[in-house]
This record gives structure tokens, C-alpha cells and sequence, in this order.
């Protein structure tokens, strides 16, 4: 497959200077990205490196345009018809909307969970976990196997249903199913895990699982998370951009985004002054 | 002043429960009056003879019609076999692929194709069909209801694709699954239900259709030995019995009735068991 030479391993990743203090291998390159939904604006000119093996977070009010953002990283407005996008986007050097790329091997790279659980209704707790490789064709029973166990495990739910896995996925409670569905995309082995507000219909007690197992998972993924939720960003994030009306205001160290901010806005948004 | 309000609050709550009720029984009374008035009319002349013997000449006792119960069969398996793939595929391309535009146009066809007199039908293929082969057959019968079938099947299946919720076809295509993979493993499956049951529909109506035959199937006082012969049917048997001026007949109308009733209640019951989902205490 033609990706495969384009790709650059993670480690190798080019270490890039991103506005003050943040040095990192950097996975996703955004750069003047616009983004218009029929002839409305979402997105304007966002440039943006994430960094990888690491959690960056993107905070901002409702309809600031994070949602539009994470999901231009694995080309999910190709859905939309009216969506129209300029700029580039790369992953660790591969640009993800060149025409020479099958977006399904794009997708195949990057994990996503989204707001609301959506493990399928039709199919089993370990149907559930399996459904991305059986469905692109593997069938060695002993790695679907291996894979559902060891999926299972990072996601911190092994335990838990080790002796159900053929009851249905909707059994599951709504926490141990947003595990589910983190589980179902690890599966795949993805480079990078985007999650779309992941935690905010659950319980303080499922959102503290959910939070514990994106500390474990940033050692080997690429987490991009969107919250509304700032104290969730300030706890798992290093660092964190923060958006208002589809422009990124600012992007720096989780530490330095909730303490000092350099942009008056973003200190408003961050001490609860309006948003 | 409080109270009062509050009386006729209940009042009018009362009243119009015990409305909506009434209306719903409304709606279960007919099926029970028929069921109760063929049953009582036909159940008589049920017998072992009826299922097992082709129908006598006016005058003679017993006989039965084992032909028009299996063309019945053979008519409604040819019509799944073309509107069933035809109309699920149709209603696939509506619901996941087609652009609004030619969308429209398809919706619009195929709801002036589903109020289209039956009759019209059997009019439409007796040209296309019977014309050509100089004479009528159990092929063309098939073809008409199943051309009855598809502009229904498609619009159903569209309809409960569109129930599915996007968030499954977004998790699967995160997943980098091929499309056409969502749809036949996820969309489907998750819609199966819906889809049978409208395909059940669908059948139920085609089954009882009577004009349409009369131009196409024809009808058969024995059997079939292929497809391109005449061959009959229970509604068609029905029709010429009950127009005859014989009690015998009558009653034999009346039975073939019952069984046709009793066939779409037997089909509707088997397929739902075939096809019950693995996950019996989910809702859709």
C-alpha cells in the first residue's frame, strides 16, 4: 500500500518548536486550515502541531468548532457533502487528504471514540472488540483472539465482563460501554486516538475511569481529546488549545493555558468569566 | 375556582382516554369480525380432501383445491424472489448512496407505483408478457406481484435504514471498514427486523391480489407442469367460486378464504421465528 511508504515512524517524528514551550515529535500538522459547511465558516486558518505520545486537549464554548477540528483529522466530513476544507493536515509527515489516499486506510490509522457509547446493537462484547479487524478481512481466530483480550485489558474492562463476552454489548452499563467502544478501536492498533468529549454523559465515577485509562494509553497513543469540561483538561492534558468561534486563540502547555495565560480571552474562558 | 378547574381537568383527560380507547378497539373489531365469520363459514368444509385433491366439476361432492394452495406458493416465491433483492437493493442505494435530486424523483416514483390499481398491473404485464408468449402463465403471475412488491419493499427498507442511527455508520467508518461492509454488516443487521417485517407486508398484500392474476396466472382447474402454463390460485379460485351461483362453491370460497388468511398468519409467525435476533431483549 502506497501510505506505507510515506509513513514515518512515530519516534522519528521531526521535533518541532510549537509556540513558547512546547517541544515535541509531532503527529498531527494542521496548517491554515478552513473549513465551511455549505457557506457557512466553521474553521479559520488553524494552524496547529499535536505532539505525540501525549494528550492534547481542545476546550472552548459550544459551536467554537473543536468537533469540526477532530473530525477533519480522519476525514469524517467526507460524509457531509456541503463540508469544503482548504489547508493541509499531515500525520507524522503523510498528508491525509492527498488524493493518492484511500481515506478507509487513513481512518484504519486513527482510532476514534465519540460522545455518545455507539457499540453495536447486533453484536456481542467480543463481536464488539473484533468487528474492525473481522470486518477488514482477518480471520485467524487465535489473533482475534489475542487481540480482543489484550484490547479488553487496555481498556480496563477485562476484568469485568472476562466471563461474558458473548452477551450483548448493550448489557454493559454506559460507562463500561464508552470502555467498550475505546476498547473496540484500540483493536485495530491505531497510531492515534481521537475522543470526542468521551466522558461527558457518564457518572463522576465512570468519567474517573475513563480519565485513569487515557493516562495509561497516552505512554503508547496519540491522545486528542475534546472536553468541556476544564477541569478534566488540566488533569489528563499536557497540553491544551483553546478555541472561540472556529479561531484557535491559543496553544500551549496544559500548565501554562490554566495558570498564565498569554491571551486575555482565553484567561476569561479558563476562570469562567463567559463561556 | 382551583377545583373546579382541576375536575374538569380530569374530566377531559378521562374522556379522551376512553376515546382513543374506543378508537383502538375500532381498529382490532374488524379483524375479529372476519376472522369469526370465516371461520364460521369455511371451518366446515376444511377437511383432509381440501388440502390434498384438486376441485371436483359443479355437482359432484367434496374435492378441494391443493392446486391453488401450492400455485399460491409458487406465485409468492417467484414474486419475493424478484421484488424482495430488488426492493432491498433499491431502498439501500435511497437510504446510503443516492443524491437528493434523484432521490426525490425515485421516492416519487415509487409512491405513484404503490398507489397504482392492481388491475392496471395485470394489464401492464398481460402486454408485456402474455402477449408475447401467446398465453398466460405462472411466470407472468410471478413477474406481477413481484413488480407489485418492489416500489413497497423499497420504500420500507429506506425507511427503517434511515431509523439506524448515524452514530453506528460513523463508528464503523472510524473503524476504517469499507462502506459497502457498514452497510451489508452493520446497516442491515441493525435494521433486519424493520426490513423483514416490511417484506412481510409487502407479501401479505400480494398474496390476496385476485385482478392482476386474472390477466397474467389466469388460473387452472389442475395443475401446473411449468412455468409457462396457466396455474392457479386461492384468490383467483375464490373469485370464481364466489361468483357462481353454487352453495358447494360458496363454501369452498369461504374455506379457500380462511386458508388464505391463515397462510399470510403461518408466514408472518415462521419468518419472524427464522429471522428473531440473537439479542432477544434489545428494542429495535
Amino acid at each position: 500500500m502506497t501510505f506505507n511508504s510515506f509513513f514515518t515512524n512515530p519516534q522519528q517524528g521531526s521535533p518541532v518548536k510549537v509556540e513558547s514551550g512546547v517541544a515535541a515529535a509531532t503527529a498531527f500538522d494542521i496548517r491554515s486550515l478552513n473549513l465551511w459547511f455549505g457557506s457557512h465558516q466553521v474553521l479559520f486558518d488553524v494552524s496547529l502541531q499535536i505532539p505525540v505520545r501525549a494528550v492534547t486537549a481542545i476546550i472552548g464554548p459550544s459551536g467554537c468548532g473543536k468537533s469540526t477540528l477532530l473530525r477533519s483529522l480522519n476525514r469524517m466530513h467526507d460524509l457531509v457533502p456541503s463540508a469544503r476544507m482548504e489547508g493541509r493536515i499531515t500525520l507524522f509527515g503523510e498528508d491525509l487528504y492527498s488524493k493518492k489516499i484511500d481515506p478507509t486506510l487513513v481512518r484504519r490509522r486513527i482510532g476514534m471514540v465519540f460522545q455518545k457509547s455507539n457499540p453495536f446493537p447486533t453484536m456481542s462484547i467480543a463481536e464488539n472488540v473484533t468487528v474492525g479487524l473481522r470486518l477488514n478481512g482477518m480471520r485467524k481466530s487465535d489473533l482475534l483472539q489475542e487481540r480482543l483480550e489484550t484490547s479488553l485489558r487496555m481498556a480496563a474492562l477485562w476484568d469485568e465482563v472476562k466471563d461474558r463476552l458473548n452477551a450483548p454489548a448493550i448489557s454493559l452499563s454506559g460507562g463500561q460501554q464508552q470502555r467498550l467502544c475505546i476498547a473496540r478501536a484500540l483493536a485495530v492498533k491505531p497510531e492515534v486516538l481521537l475522543m470526542d468529549e468521551p466522558a461527558s454523559a457518564l457518572d463522576p465515577i465512570a468519567t474517573a475511569h475513563i480519565e485513569d485509562l487515557i493516562l495509561d494509553l497516552k505512554k503508547e497513543f496519540t491522545i486528542v481529546i475534546v472536553t468541556h469540561n476544564m477541569q478534566q483538561a488540566a488533569r489528563i492534558s499536557e497540553h491544551t488549545a483553546f478555541f472561540y468561534l472556529g479561531k484557535l486563540v491559543e496553544f500551549d502547555t496544559t500548565t501554562k493555558i490554566f495558570t498564565t495565560p498569554a491571551q486575555k480571552q482565553t484567561e476569561d474562558y479558563v476562570t469562567g468569566r463567559f463561556g | 375556582m382551583t377545583v373546579t378547574n382541576h375536575n374538569w381537568r380530569k374530566f377531559k383527560n378521562a374522556f379522551m382516554q376512553t376515546l382513543t380507547c374506543v378508537c383502538a378497539v375500532l381498529v382490532v373489531l374488524p379483524l375479529v369480525l372476519v376472522f369469526y365469520h370465516l371461520i364460521r363459514q369455511g371451518f366446515t368444509s376444511l377437511n383432509w380432501a381440501f388440502f390434498t385433491q384438486l376441485p371436483k366439476a359443479v355437482g359432484e361432492k367434496g374435492g378441494g383445491m391443493a392446486n391453488a394452495i401450492v400455485g399460491t406458493f409458487v406465485l409468492m416465491g417467484q414474486a419475493a424472489l424478484l421484488g424482495v433483492p430488488v426492493g432491498v437493493l433499491g431502498g439501500v442505494y435511497l437510504s446510503e448512496y443516492g443524491t437528493s435530486r434523484l432521490n426525490w424523483w425515485i421516492r416519487f416514483a415509487a409512491d405513484i407505483l404503490n398507489g397504482v390499481p392492481s388491475i392496471t398491473w395485470g394489464v401492464v404485464v398481460y402486454g408485456l408478457m402474455v402477449v408475447p408468449m401467446h398465453g398466460s402463465s405462472a411466470l407472468a403471475g410471478g413477474v406481477v406481484l413481484g413488480l407489485m412488491m418492489i416500489p413497497l419493499v423499497m420504500r420500507t427498507t429506506e425507511e427503517v435504514l434511515q431509523l439506524v442511527p448515524g452514530g453506528y455508520r460513523e463508528a464503523a467508518l472510524a473503524l476504517g471498514i469499507s462502506k459497502w461492509r457498514i452497510i451489508v454488516q452493520i446497516v442491515l443487521r441493525t435494521a433486519s427486523k424493520g426490513i423483514v417485517t416490511g417484506v412481510l407486508l409487502a407479501l401479505a398484500r400480494v398474496a390476496g391480489e385476485t385482478a392482476p392474476l386474472l390477466f397474467t396466472a389466469f388460473g387452472n382447474l389442475g395443475w401446473a407442469h411449468s412455468l409457462k402454463e396457466p396455474i392457479a390460485a386461492i384468490p383467483l379460485l375464490i373469485f370464481n367460486y364466489a361468483i357462481s351461483p353454487y352453495d358447494d362453491w360458496h363454501r369452498q370460497a369461504w374455506a379457500g378464504a380462511l386458508v388464505l388468511l391463515l397462510l399470510v398468519l403461518f408466514l408472518n409467525i415462521g419468518v419472524r421465528f427464522l429471522t428473531r435476533s440473537k439479542f432477544s431483549a434489545r428494542g429495535t
